[in-house]
């Protein structure tokens, strides 16, 4: 049987096969999915914001792209995964509202799907789907028993990766 | 000395917060009673500091669909204001103004989001008011944007935008009563930790 494990804002969880992570309602944060299909071990990060802020070093790594990527490759490698072998699903960084004349609002949801994407290039991780931008919320399932990608949204029903 | 993040007001401040939250709901309840020509009542708001996901936990999960009425700040005090309303709220509201029957937030038409959107600026107009009278701060909002969607998926948007230090929000919980229906109403204040400063030392609080 398998369990369901939660992923909050700015958090970040790894589980082994049988498991199942979910992050509820991702508007311009990103999930991130990587995962290991000879360990069978994935992760789920659920980022808010692209960079860590350097004059503030006391922030929670998982809050931001540049950091949590590298606590999750780190964590999973740990646990025995190959990172030749780890590959990505992301989805997010929605622009959630248009605010009228004020086209700068909102855009930090494209800059996070940039952040997330430059940095999975750094570790040469494959982005095998991507389920990003436009204007809606997503709630993320990420099933490591075969590294599936559940994405559910209000507007426009499941998909899955 | 300066407050740096939410978590640092203390109990007086919180005060501070509430009465700008009850003066605010007042007025929101006298604008939203002439417009909708019936009697409102409302509850003493209740004022919270929640992080997000506290918060979506508070309005019925992070995937329950809600209306959300974001508005920018600006002037003295910067930020960001946003208004939640939940699908009875909507369904209420429209009833009285526009005569809908069948009110389904999963396809609201344009004239349906007009008027909702409508209301939410209202409401924030009613608190920006509160918050302008009681400091004396010129405080300017943005023509408000509406979207239906997740709680969760909103909720973030404020404390992003503001590419806020916490994950904290002031959060303004309204009772409001109408003849038999009691809708709640969540107002949702994320100020820059300098304008939040500048307010309390208006107020003559010490910070």
């Amino acid at each position: 049987m398998s369990n369901m494990v939660t992923i909050g804002i700015s958090d970040m969880k790894i589980v082994k096969s049988t498991d199942a992570l979910v992050t509820y309602a991702l508007g311009s944060c990103v999930g991130i999915c990587l995962y290991d299909s000879i360990m069978k071990i994935g992760g789920l990060g659920h980022i808010m914001l692209p960079v860590y802020p350097e004059n503030n070093p006391k922030e929670n790594k998982y809050r931001f792209a540049d950091t949590c990527i590298p606590e999750m490759v780190n964590d999973m490698v740990r646990l025995g995964c190959n990172p030749k072998r780890i590959m990505a699903k992301i989805a997010g960084g929605a622009k959630m509202f248009d605010v009228a004349g004020d086209s700068a609002f909102g855009s930090i949801g494209a800059r996070n799907v940039i952040a997330v994407k430059s940095c999975l290039q750094s570790f040469k991780i494959p982005i095998y789907a991507e389920d990003t931008g436009l204007n809606y919320g997503r709630t993320v399932y990420f099933y490591t028993e075969d590294g599936t990608m559940v994405v559910k949204s209000f507007s426009y029903g499941t998909k899955t990766y | 000395m300066s407050i740096y993040n939410l978590e640092q007001l203390n109990e007086m401040h919180i005060d501070v917060l509430k009465e700008i939250g009850n003066i605010g709901a007042g007025n929101a309840a006298t604008s939203l009673s002439q417009m909708l020509n019936t009697e409102v009542d409302m509850t003493v708001p209740k004022v919270r500091i929640l992080n997000i996901n506290d918060a979506a936990t508070a309005m019925g999960g992070p995937e329950n669909v809600v209306i959300g009425i974001l508005a920018k700040l600006c002037g003295d005090i910067e930020g960001i204001m946003m208004f939640i309303i939940e699908q009875e709220f909507a369904k209420t509201v429209l009833t009285s103004l526009l005569g809908a029957t069948e009110v389904s937030c999963d396809n609201l038409t344009e004239m349906e989001l007009s008027a909702i959107s409508e209301i939410g600026n209202i409401m924030i107009s009613a608190y920006s008011g509160s918050i302008s009278t009681l400091s004396q701060l010129v405080m300017k909002t943005s023509v408000p944007a509406i979207t239906v969607d997740m709680v969760g998926a909103l909720l973030s948007v404020p404390a992003i935008e503001m590419s806020s230090v916490s994950d904290q929000i002031i959060f303004i919980e309204d009772d409001f009563l109408s003849g038999d229906k009691d809708v709640s109403a969540n107002m949702l204040l994320v100020p820059t930790m300098d304008s939040l400063n500048r307010l309390m030392q208006k107020l003559g609080i010490e910070l």
